[in-house]
C-alpha cells in the first residue's frame, strides 16, 4: 500500500465505535430531520487474520447495515474502520479501489445477487478483469479453476445463473468473492435462503476454503447454531449495539447478557427429550 | 392525510409558477426576433410593432416583462392581434367541445379498456385472451390520423350513417350532440382502450400470484369475490395513476388532432389554428391552460392514490 | 384422544402438466390425522409437502392439475367434492396459514376487516359489529396486546410476529377442526418463532385442534409434533412418532437431515455432516429409490422402488429403504453424528 506500513500484530479488521444513523424527515414544505433511525449505534470489534467472527442478531439489529458500513458501501455517520492498520473510513473512492480487492462480500439471496444476463464465467471473471489481474485465456483458466474449487465444474463457465439451483448459485457467489484472493470475506446470511441439507454443504465449503486460503470471515447470520459452528468468536447484536462478545463457546455456554440468554433459549433443540426437559425447567 | 393534501397543492402552485416562467422564456426571451414582432404576426406595420412594445414593456427588465405578461394573462387582457379577440374568451368558447370530447372518450376508454383487460386476465392464455390481445395491439398501433379519415370516408361519406363534422352543443340538441361525437369519441378512445386493457391485464396477472390472493381463497371466498375484492381492487391502483396522467394530457392538448380532423370547435382546434397562423398570444394562453389541467389532474391523482393505498398515506412503518 | 382419524389421506397423487412434461409433485402420499394430534410434514424444496397441504383444501385444483387418490374429512370425500363444497369448508372446518405474514394480508384493507370478511363469508348473518367484537376476542386469544385498538390497523402497521398472530387469529375465527400451518415460523426471527410455536402448542392443547405443521426445521418439529412424516421428491420416505423419528430413524435421508443440524447444546463437530448433491428435479427422477443418487449406502436392490413398510418392530413406523433394521442402525452410527444417539447409548427408542 502507498506509504503506509502494515503494522505487525495489527488485527486484519478493527472497527471502533461505528455509527450509522438514517435521518427521518418530516415537514409540510421543507423536510426537516426530526429523528434518526439508529441502525448501527456505536459498535466495536476486531477480526484477526484467518479467524471467523460471527455476528449474530435478529432482523432490525443492524448487522447488515454494519457490514455495508464496514465495506464503505454506505458512508458511516461516524467511527473508525481500520483494515490492516490503515483507516479506510472516509477514504475517497479511488483510494478505496485497491483495498476492495482485499475485502469481499457474499450475499444472502442467491437468486437476486447474480446478474441474470451474464454468464457464470463473466460473473466470476469480471472482478479479475477489472482489477487488471488477468485477461484472455489466462483469465478463463483461473476462473475455471475457481469453479472447480467451489464444487462446480469447469463446463459451468458458459452457463447462465438461472440454470443452477440455489446452493449452486451460492457457490458461484463464493467463487466470485474469492477470485481476487481477498483477505477478508464478509458473509451476509449466506445460507439462510437455502434448503437445510444444502446449508451444511455451503458451511463446510466455507470452512475448507478458509483453511486453504487463510481467509478471515465476518459471518453474519440470525441462526446462532450455524454461527456457533463456524465462528471462533461471536458478537451478539441487538438494536444497533453489540451486547456481548467472546469466544463461541463462552457466548453460547456462559452467556452474560440477558438478550443473549433470551436468544439462546429461543433456539429450538432438535431433540424431543431435551426439548421437553427445557419446557419443564421453564 | 391533510398534511399530504396540503403539500400536494402547494407543490402544484410551485409547478404552475415554473411552467409560466418557462412559457415566458421560451416565447419571449429565447427567440432571436423581437418579441413584439412575433406578437404582431406576419405583415405587421411598424406602428403596430411599436405599440406592442409599449404595451408589453419590452424595454423594461425581464422581471417586469414577466410580471406584465402574467398580469395580461390573468386579467384577460391577452388578445390575439388579428383578429382582435381576447384569448381567454376564445378558450372559454372552446371548452364545451373539448370537454365533451375528452370526458366522453375517457368514459368509453375506461369502460372498454378495463372490461377487456379484466376478461383477458381471467382467461389468460385462452382463445379469448388471444383475440382481445390482438384487438388491443391493433388499437395501440393504428394512428389517429389514419383512423379518422378512414372512418370519415366510410361512415360519413360513402354510407351516411354519421354526420360529417362540427360540434353541436348539448344544450341545443342532445341527440345530435351525441351523434356528432360518436366517431371522434371512438377515434380518441381506441388507442387508450388497447393500452389500458394491456395494463390492467398485466397488473391483474401479477396480483393473482400474490400471497394475499391465496389467503383469500384459503378463507373460502368465492372466485368472484376473490377477483373483485382482492385482485381487481389492487390492480386498479396503478391504472388510476395512469388515467390521471392520460386524462390531464388529453384535455390539455392531445385531443388536438382529433378536433382538427373532425372539425370540432374546441380548444385544440383553436390552438391548431393559432399554430398554423403563428399567433403568439393564443399559443401562450393555451400553453398555460394546458399546464393548469395537467398539473391539477396530477395533483388529484396523487391524492386519490394516497387514499386508495394506505401504505402511501401513512408511510410504511418499520416493523420487526 | 379418540382413535378414529379426523382427516384421512389415501394414496394422494398430484401431477401438473407443464411445458417440460408432467411434474408429479405428490406421488402416493397417505396419512391419518387424529383429533387433537399434531402431525409434522418435513421436507425440502420439491418434496411435495406444500402441494399436499394445499390439495387437502382444494387450492391446487386447476386445469393443468391431475389429482388422484382420496382425502376424507370426517368420512366425507374431499377430492370429489364440488368447488362450492370445498369453498364452504375452507376457512370454516379446515383453516390454513402460510409462511410469509408480510405478504399474506392484502395491504389495502384493514386487518380487522379482512378477518371479518372471513367470518361473514361463512356466517353471512353476522353483523359487522359482532364480527369486529369477535376479532377483538381472537386477538386477545392469540396474545396481541391492545386488541381493541389494533383491529382497525393496516397490515403494514403490524410487526412480523404480530401479523402472524393475526393470521392465526383469522384461521381460528370459525373454530376449525383442522389447522394447516405451512412454514408458519420460517420467515420470523427466532425469538418470535418461539412465541408462535408456544401459541400453536397452547391452541392445540386447549382447543384440541388437530394441526398439520409443514416445515423443514427439525428443531421446530421436536418442540411441537406428535407424529412426523418425512417427504422426499413427492413421496413419503419415513413416518413415525416423534421419538421414533428422532431416536430410531430408518431412512438415510432422515439421517442426513438430522445430521446436518447444528446443536447448541452439544460440542461442535469438526465438520457438519452433509448430504451430497441437491434435491432432485421432479422431471428427471432416477429409477427405483428417489434418494439413490445422494445416498452413501445405496446397493443393488435400490434400483427397485421400495415400498413404504414397517421394517422395524414398531408397527406404525414405516420407511422406504431396503436396508434391514440392523444394517440401518449400524450404518447410521458409523457416520458418527448422523441420527441421534439416545442419551444412554442404547439403540432402542
Amino acid at each position: 500500500m502507498n506509504g503506509t506500513e502494515v503494522k505487525a500484530g495489527a488485527p486484519l479488521l478493527e472497527v471502533t465505535d461505528l455509527v450509522k444513523h438514517f435521518p427521518i424527515k418530516r415537514g409540510i414544505l421543507i423536510d426537516r430531520e426530526v429523528d434518526q433511525v439508529r441502525a448501527v449505534d456505536g459498535i466495536s470489534f476486531k477480526v484477526e487474520k484467518g479467524e471467523t467472527l460471527g455476528l449474530v442478531g435478529e432482523s432490525g439489529s443492524g448487522k447488515s447495515t454494519a457490514c455495508r458500513a464496514v465495506l464503505q458501501l454506505i458512508k458511516p455517520t461516524s467511527g473508525s474502520v481500520k483494515f490492516e492498520g490503515q483507516e479506510i473510513s472516509g477514504l475517497r473512492r479511488r483510494r478505496m479501489q485497491p483495498l476492495r480487492r482485499q475485502m469481499q462480500m457474499i450475499f444472502q439471496d442467491p437468486y437476486a445477487s447474480l446478474n441474470p444476463r451474464k454468464r457464470v464465467g463473466q460473473i466470476v471473471g469480471d472482478p479479475l478483469k477489472r482489477q487488471g489481474v488477468a485477461s484472455g485465456s489466462e483469465l478463463r483458466r483461473q476462473v475455471q479453476e475457481l469453479l472447480v474449487r467451489v464444487g462446480l465444474s469447469s463446463e459451468h463457465y458458459n452457463r447462465f445463473p438461472h440454470e443452477f439451483s440455489g446452493g449452486q448459485r451460492q457457490r458461484i457467489g463464493i467463487a466470485r468473492a474469492l477470485s481476487l484472493k481477498p483477505k477478508l470475506v464478509i458473509c451476509d446470511e449466506p445460507v439462510s435462503a437455502l434448503d437445510v441439507s444444502i446449508q451444511a454443504q455451503i458451511v463446510n465449503l466455507l470452512d475448507d476454503l478458509q483453511d486453504e486460503f487463510g481467509l478471515a470471515y465476518l459471518f453474519v447470520a440470525h441462526d446462532i447454531g450455524v454461527v456457533r459452528h463456524i465462528s471462533d468468536r461471536i458478537a451478539v447484536m441487538n438494536e444497533g449495539k453489540i451486547v456481548e462478545q467472546g469466544t463461541a463457546d463462552e457466548v453460547c455456554e456462559r452467556p452474560q447478557d440477558d438478550y443473549t440468554k433470551k436468544l439462546l433459549a429461543a433456539v429450538p433443540i432438535p431433540d424431543p427429550r431435551e426439548s421437553r426437559e427445557r419446557v419443564r425447567n421453564g | 392525510m391533510v398534511r399530504f393534501v396540503v403539500r400536494r397543492l402547494l407543490a402544484m402552485i410551485g409547478v404552475l409558477f415554473a411552467v409560466s416562467v418557462i412559457v415566458f422564456v421560451v416565447f419571449m426571451v429565447l427567440p432571436k426576433q423581437n418579441p413584439a414582432q412575433t406578437l404582431a404576426g406576419k405583415n405587421a406595420t411598424p406602428v403596430l410593432v411599436k405599440s406592442i412594445e409599449e404595451e408589453w414593456g419590452f424595454n423594461d427588465s425581464l422581471v417586469v416583462q414577466y410580471g406584465t405578461m402574467m398580469k395580461k394573462i390573468f386579467t384577460g387582457e391577452l388578445t390575439s392581434y388579428k383578429p382582435r379577440i381576447p384569448v381567454d374568451e376564445q378558450i372559454k368558447e372552446g371548452i364545451p367541445a373539448t370537454f365533451s370530447l375528452t370526458i366522453g372518450a375517457a368514459i368509453i376508454w375506461l369502460f372498454f379498456g378495463l372490461l377487456l383487460g379484466y376478461l383477458s386476465a381471467i382467461r389468460a392464455g385462452g382463445w379469448l385472451d388471444r383475440i382481445l390481445t390482438g384487438v388491443s395491439i391493433a388499437g395501440i398501433s393504428i394512428p389517429v390520423f389514419l383512423l379518422a379519415p378512414v372512418l370519415l370516408y366510410f361512415l360519413t361519406y360513402k354510407y351516411e350513417i354519421f354526420p360529417n363534422a362540427q360540434y353541436v352543443d348539448f344544450t341545443e340538441d342532445p341527440w345530435e350532440w351525441a351523434r356528432h361525437l360518436i366517431l371522434p369519441w371512438f377515434t380518441l378512445a381506441l388507442l387508450s382502450i388497447g393500452f389500458y386493457s394491456r395494463v390492467l391485464r398485466s397488473n391483474m396477472l401479477d396480483v393473482m400470484n400474490e400471497d394475499y390472493v391465496r389467503t383469500a381463497r384459503a378463507k373460502g371466498l368465492s372466485e368472484r369475490q376473490v377477483m373483485t375484492r382482492h385482485v381487481l381492487r389492487n390492480s386498479l391502483i396503478p391504472v388510476i395513476t395512469l388515467f390521471g396522467l392520460d386524462f390531464g394530457a388529453t384535455i390539455a392538448g392531445t385531443a388536438i388532432i382529433t378536433e382538427v380532423l373532425y372539425s370540432l370547435d374546441g380548444v385544440g382546434l383553436y390552438a391548431a389554428e393559432a399554430v398554423r397562423k403563428f399567433e403568439l398570444p393564443p399559443i401562450m394562453g393555451v400553453a398555460i391552460y394546458g399546464a393548469f389541467f395537467v398539473v391539477f389532474v396530477n395533483a388529484l391523482v396523487d391524492i386519490a392514490y394516497a387514499y386508495l393505498d394506505p401504505r402511501v398515506r401513512l408511510g410504511e412503518s418499520s416493523s420487526e | 384422544m379418540s382413535s378414529a382419524p379426523l382427516l384421512s389421506v389415501s394414496d394422494l397423487r398430484v401431477g401438473f402438466a407443464t411445458e417440460d412434461g408432467i411434474v408429479q409433485a405428490v406421488d402416493g402420499v397417505s396419512f391419518d390425522l387424529r383429533p387433537g394430534e399434531v402431525l409434522a410434514i418435513v421436507g425440502e424444496s420439491g418434496s411435495g409437502k406444500s402441494v399436499t397441504a394445499q390439495t387437502i383444501i382444494g387450492l391446487t385444483r386447476a386445469n393443468n392439475a391431475r389429482i388422484e387418490g382420496a382425502v376424507t374429512l370426517d368420512g366425507k370425500d374431499l377430492t370429489s367434492a364440488s368447488d362450492a363444497e370445498m369453498r364452504k369448508l375452507r376457512g370454516d372446518r379446515v383453516a390454513m396459514i402460510f409462511q410469509d405474514p408480510m405478504t399474506s394480508f392484502n395491504p389495502v384493507y384493514r386487518i380487522g376487516d379482512q378477518i371479518v370478511e372471513a367470518i361473514r363469508t361463512h356466517r353471512p348473518d353476522t353483523s359487522k359489529g359482532a364480527g369486529k367484537a369477535r376479532v377483538v376476542e381472537l386477538f386477545e386469544a392469540v396474545g396481541i396486546p391492545n386488541a381493541a385498538g389494533r383491529v382497525d390497523d393496516y397490515p403494514h402497521e403490524f410487526s412480523g410476529g404480530m401479523r402472524q398472530r393475526a393470521m392465526i387469529a383469522m384461521a381460528l375465527a370459525l373454530e376449525p377442526e383442522v389447522l394447516i400451518a405451512d412454514e408458519p415460523t420460517t420467515a420470523l426471527d427466532v425469538t418470535i418463532q418461539a412465541q408462535i410455536l408456544d401459541l400453536l402448542e397452547e391452541l392445540n392443547r386447549e382447543h384440541n385442534l388437530a394441526t398439520i405443521l409443514i416445515t423443514h426445521d427439525l428443531g421446530v418439529v421436536a418442540e411441537v409434533a406428535d407424529r412426523v412424516l418425512v417427504m422426499y421428491a413427492g413421496k413419503v420416505v419415513e413416518e413415525g412418532t416423534l421419538d421414533e423419528i428422532f431416536y430410531d430413524p430408518q431412512h438415510p435421508y432422515t439421517w442426513g437431515l438430522l445430521g446436518s443440524l447444528t446443536r447448541i447444546d452439544r460440542p461442535r463437530p469438526h465438520r457438519l455432516p452433509q448430504i451430497a448433491g441437491s434435491p432432485p428435479s421432479l422431471l428427471d427422477l432416477p429409477e427405483g429409490c428417489p434418494f439413490r443418487p445422494r445416498c452413501p449406502h445405496e446397493f443393488s436392490k435400490c434400483s427397485e422402488y421400495p415400498g413404504l413398510e414397517a421394517r422395524s418392530e414398531a408397527p406404525d413406523h414405516r420407511d422406504r429403504c431396503w436396508l434391514n433394521p440392523e444394517q440401518k442402525r449400524e450404518k447410521r452410527q458409523v457416520e458418527g453424528q448422523i441420527g441421534l444417539e439416545a442419551p444412554s447409548g442404547a439403540n432402542k427408542a
